[in-house]
C-alpha cells in the first residue's frame, strides 16, 4: 500500500518534470490546440483590458488577434491570460502562454538571461510622471522628497531609481503589485507622483475620477520599446509573430486598410500583390496560408487603424502618433520589404 | 518453557530469509523509498538545470553581489539603490522580522486579554469580545489588510493639511509622524543600562522566589524590578547631562523631514495581522483556561485567593501548557501571512525578492531564497516555543 503510494507519487512527479521540460515546436503545439494563448496586461486601458461587455480590447490584444488571423485565418482564435508584470516572463518561459503581448520593454538582459526573443516593436514608449495639478510641479526635477507610486517588477522601478540617483534627489517608493490597486492608492493621495510608461499614465488618467486634475510632466526618462515576445527554441514561430506585427505596418505603408483590402486584391502593384498573396510565396516561406496577410488586414486592420481605434486622438487616451508614426511621416515604424 | 520458545524463535530467525523478517523488510522498503524520492528530486533538479541551460537562462546565486539599482521604501539599516541585491534582500528580511516580532508580541498580549474577557461574567465584556472574535476570524486577512490600508490613505489628509492632535505629532496619508529625541550617544548607554536593570530584576525575582519558598516571606520583586528599569537608564541620562534636544518633524516640500515616520503600509499590515491573529489566539486562550478543571478554581477560592490571584497563580500556569503548542502555530501563521505585504506595498522579504526576480530573471533562485528564509523564521520560532514549552512542562512537582 505504502509502496503503491510512493510509486504513484513518483509517476506524478515525473509527469510534472516532463511538463517542465516541454519547449519543443511551439508552432506545432499552437496548431494542435487550435488557438493562441496570449499573455496580456488585463488592466491597462487602450492596450489590454476587457471592455464592459467582457470583450478584450487594446493595441496588444489586436496584435495577438493579428497573429491568430495569420495562423488560423480567424482573429478570434485567441485566449487571453491576464498577467502581472512579475508573472509575465515566467508564464512565457514555462509554456503557459504561447506569446506575450503585454507592453513589455525589450532589453538586453531580458533577451539573453531570460531566454526570450522580442520581435518588431508595436509601441515606442517612454517613462513619465503623472502628478496632481494642485501640487504645482512643472518639471520632474522638482520632485525631490516626493513619495512615488511604482509598479513592481518592471523596468519602471529601476528607471525611477536611476533618475532620482542621477539628479541627487531623495524619494520614497511605494510599490504595490496590482496596477488597479496602485492607481487607486495614487488617486487617493497616498503618493505625490505616479510613474510608469507615458502611454500607461494616459490610460490610467483616462479612467481616473477627475482626469483634468492631473498632468503628465514633460520629462520622458527612458526608452521603452514595447514589443511582443516568444521564448527561445522555435524560430519559425518567432518569424510568424514578428511578421504579423510587421504586416500591419507594411499594410499601412502600402495604403491597404480593412475597408479597401478586397479592392486591393485587384491591384496591379507587384508589392501589394506579393503582400496580399495574389503572387504566391510569402505564405509558403513562413509556413502559413498565402492569405495570411490579407486575413490580418481584413480582420484586424493595418497599424494605423489599430492605433487610432485603441489609443489614438479620438479615443479617451488621445495619444498622438509621435514616434509610432510611419517612417515616411517622421516616426519609427518601418517594415522590411515583404519579398 | 518460555525460555525455550525464545531460543526457538532466535533459531528460526537465522533461517528466515530477510524478506520474511518484518524489521529487515521495513529497512529495505525505507531505503527503496528514500532512493526513489532522492532520484525524483535529482531528476527534477537536473532536468530544470538542463532546460535552463538550453534556453540560455542564467542560473546560480552570482546575482547577489551585483548592484540592486532599485530603491526600497523603508529600511531598518541604511540602504541605497547603489547597494547589492544581497543587502536589498537583507533589508526585506529585516522588515519581515520587524512586522513579525512586534506583531507576535502584541498579538499574544491582546489575544490573551480578549480570551479572558470572553469568559468574563460581565455580559457586555464577554459579548463584545465574542463579537470581535467572530468578526475577525471570519473575514479573510487579505481583505482586512486592504480595508485598513484604504482607511489610512482615504481617511487621512495630505501632509500639507496634516492632523495635528498634539504638539510634535502629525497624522496624514504619509503616515504617523512623531517627534523623537535627537540621536545622542547617551541613548546607547541608556539601552545598556536597561539591559543591566533587566538582568538585575531577573536575579531579584529569582532570589525573592527562593526566599519565599524557604521562609514564606513575600518580596515586591516586580515593583522593585520596574523601578530599576526606570531608574538606571534615567541615572545614565542624567549622567550624560540630560540631553533633551528633540528631532521635530517639519513640513518641507512634499513631506515631513525629520522625526520618526510610521508608514501607512506598515501600520495597516501590523494592524491587520494583529487583529486577525489575536482572534485565533483569544480562542486558544479561552480553550486553555476552560481545560483547567473547575475544582482547581473552587479549591483556590476556598483557600481565600482573590479572583485576580486565582487567574494568575492557579489557572494561567496550568492553562499555559495547553495554550503554547497551538499558540506557536498562530505565531507561525502571523509570520507567513506577513508576506501579504506585497498587496499593500510594504517592502517585506517577498516584495523585495519579487523585484529581484524580475530584474535578474532568476525565479528559481529567488523562490528558493523565499522558502529558505521563511523556513528559518518558522524553525527558529518553533525552537524557541518548544524550549519554552519544555520549561513550562517541567514546573510539575
Amino acid at each position: 500500500m505504502e509502496i503503491r503510494k510512493v510509486l504513484a507519487l513518483a509517476v506524478v512527479f515525473s509527469l510534472f518534470a516532463v511538463g517542465f521540460a516541454y519547449a519543443g515546436k511551439d508552432l506545432d503545439a499552437v496548431r494542435e490546440k487550435g488557438f493562441i494563448q496570449a499573455g496580456v496586461n488585463g488592466g491597462v486601458f487602450g492596450f489590454g483590458m476587457p471592455d464592459e461587455k467582457g470583450v478584450w480590447r487594446g493595441l496588444d490584444v489586436d496584435t495577438a488577434r493579428a497573429i491568430a488571423a495569420a495562423v488560423f485565418g480567424d482573429a478570434d482564435k485567441v485566449k487571453y491570460t491576464p498577467l502581472t508584470a512579475q508573472q509575465r516572463f515566467t508564464a512565457l518561459q514555462s509554456g503557459e502562454i504561447d506569446v506575450l503581448t503585454r507592453n513589455a520593454t525589450r532589453t538586453l538582459s531580458r533577451e539573453t538571461s531570460l531566454g526570450l526573443n522580442f520581435v518588431q516593436v508595436n509601441y515606442y514608449d517612454g517613462q513619465g510622471f503623472l502628478v496632481p495639478k494642485k501640487l504645482g510641479v512643472k518639471s520632474a526635477k522638482e520632485l525631490s522628497g516626493a513619495t512615488v507610486c511604482v509598479l513592481p517588477g518592471t523596468t519602471t522601478e529601476q528607471n525611477a531609481a536611476d533618475f532620482f540617483r542621477k539628479n541627487k534627489m531623495e524619494w520614497k517608493p511605494v510599490v504595490i503589485e496590482s496596477t488597479t490597486e496602485l492607481a487607486k492608492t495614487f488617486f487617493a493621495g497616498r503618493c505625490d507622483v505616479l510613474t510608469s510608461d507615458a502611454s500607461q499614465l494616459a490610460g490610467t488618467r483616462a479612467v481616473s475620477p477627475n482626469p483634468k486634475d492631473y498632468i503628465i510632466l514633460p520629462e520622458i526618462i527612458s526608452k521603452e520599446p514595447l514589443a511582443p515576445c516568444v521564448r527561445h527554441g522555435d524560430d519559425q514561430w518567432r518569424d510568424i509573430v514578428d511578421f504579423s506585427v510587421l504586416a500591419m505596418i507594411e499594410a499601412e505603408e502600402l495604403g491597404i486598410t480593412s475597408k479597401n483590402v478586397d479592392e486591393m486584391l485587384k491591384s496591379t502593384d507587384p508589392a501589394i500583390q506579393r503582400f496580399l498573396g495574389v503572387t504566391e510565396g510569402n505564405g509558403k516561406a513562413l509556413g502559413l496560408d498565402e492569405k495570411w496577410a490579407y486575413n490580418i488586414v481584413k480582420q484586424v486592420g493595418n497599424y494605423g487603424e489599430v492605433f487610432e481605434r485603441n489609443v489614438g486622438v479620438n479615443t479617451t487616451l488621445g495619444l498622438e502618433r509621435g514616434l509610432n508614426a510611419l517612417w515616411t511621416n517622421g516616426g519609427l515604424m518601418y517594415s522590411p520589404p515583404f519579398k | 518453557m518460555p525460555e525455550k520458545a525464545a531460543t526457538n524463535s532466535t533459531d528460526t530467525a537465522l533461517h528466515v530469509p530477510f524478506w520474511r523478517d518484518p524489521t529487515k523488510r521495513g529497512i529495505v522498503f525505507q531505503v527503496f523509498a528514500l532512493l526513489l524520492v532522492g532520484g525524483v528530486g535529482y531528476y527534477l533538479f537536473s532536468n530544470t538545470q538542463a532546460n535552463l541551460a538550453r534556453q540560455n537562462i542564467a542560473t546560480g546565486f552570482n546575482f547577489l553581489g551585483k548592484e540592486a539599482a532599485f530603491e526600497i521604501g523603508e529600511s531598518l539599516i541604511p540602504y541605497s539603490a547603489a547597494d547589492t541585491y544581497a543587502k536589498a534582500l537583507l533589508v526585506g528580511a529585516l522588515n519581515t522580522i520587524k512586522v513579525a516580532f512586534i506583531g507576535i508580541i502584541i498579538t499574544t498580549i491582546l489575544g490573551t486579554i480578549i480570551g479572558i474577557a470572553r469568559l468574563s461574567k460581565n455580559w457586555l465584556v464577554s459579548k463584545l469580545s465574542g463579537g470581535f472574535i467572530e468578526l475577525m476570524q471570519n473575514i479573510p486577512v487579505l481583505l482586512q489588510l486592504f480595508f485598513w490600508y484604504a482607511l489610512f490613505y482615504e481617511a487621512f489628509p495630505s501632509p500639507r493639511q496634516a492632523l495635528h492632535p498634539m504638539p510634535g505629532v502629525f497624522l496624514c496619508n504619509r503616515g504617523l509622524v512623531l517627534t523623537v529625541p535627537e540621536a545622542h550617544p547617551a541613548h546607547a548607554a541608556m539601552f545598556w543600562a536597561l539591559l543591566i536593570a533587566l538582568g538585575l530584576g531577573w536575579g531579584i525575582a529569582r532570589w525573592a522566589r527562593k526566599r519565599q519558598e524557604r521562609t514564606g516571606q513575600l518580596f515586591p520583586a516586580i515593583r522593585v524590578g520596574l523601578a530599576l528599569c526606570l531608574l538606571l537608564p534615567a541615572l545614565v541620562w542624567l549622567g550624560y547631562g540630560a540631553p533633551s534636544a528633540l528631532d521635530v518633524p517639519v513640513l518641507s516640500g512634499f513631506n515631513f523631514k525629520g522625526g520618526l515616520t510610521l508608514s501607512p503600509e506598515f501600520a495597516a499590515l501590523l494592524l491587520g495581522l494583529i487583529l486577525y491573529t489575536s482572534a485565533f489566539v483569544a480562542e486558544i486562550v479561552r480553550a486553555g483556561i476552560q481545560s483547567v478543571s473547575h475544582g482547581q478554581v473552587e479549591a483556590a477560592m476556598a483557600i481565600g485567593l482573590r479572583p485576580g490571584s486565582v487567574l494568575r497563580l492557579v489557572i494561567l500556569p496550568q492553562a499555559t501548557r495547553v495554550i503554547i503548542p497551538p499558540l506557536t502555530s498562530q505565531m507561525l501563521n502571523l509570520t507567513k501571512n506577513s508576506s501579504l505585504a506585497v498587496a499593500i506595498g510594504f517592502p517585506d522579504f517577498v516584495a523585495v525578492t519579487n523585484t529581484t526576480i524580475n530584474q535578474t530573471g532568476q525565479a528559481i533562485e529567488g523562490v528558493a531564497l523565499i522558502m529558505a528564509v521563511y523556513l528559518i523564521f518558522s524553525l527558529s520560532t518553533s525552537a524557541f516555543m518548544n524550549w519554552y514549552n519544555k520549561k513550562m512542562a517541567l514546573v510539575e512537582r
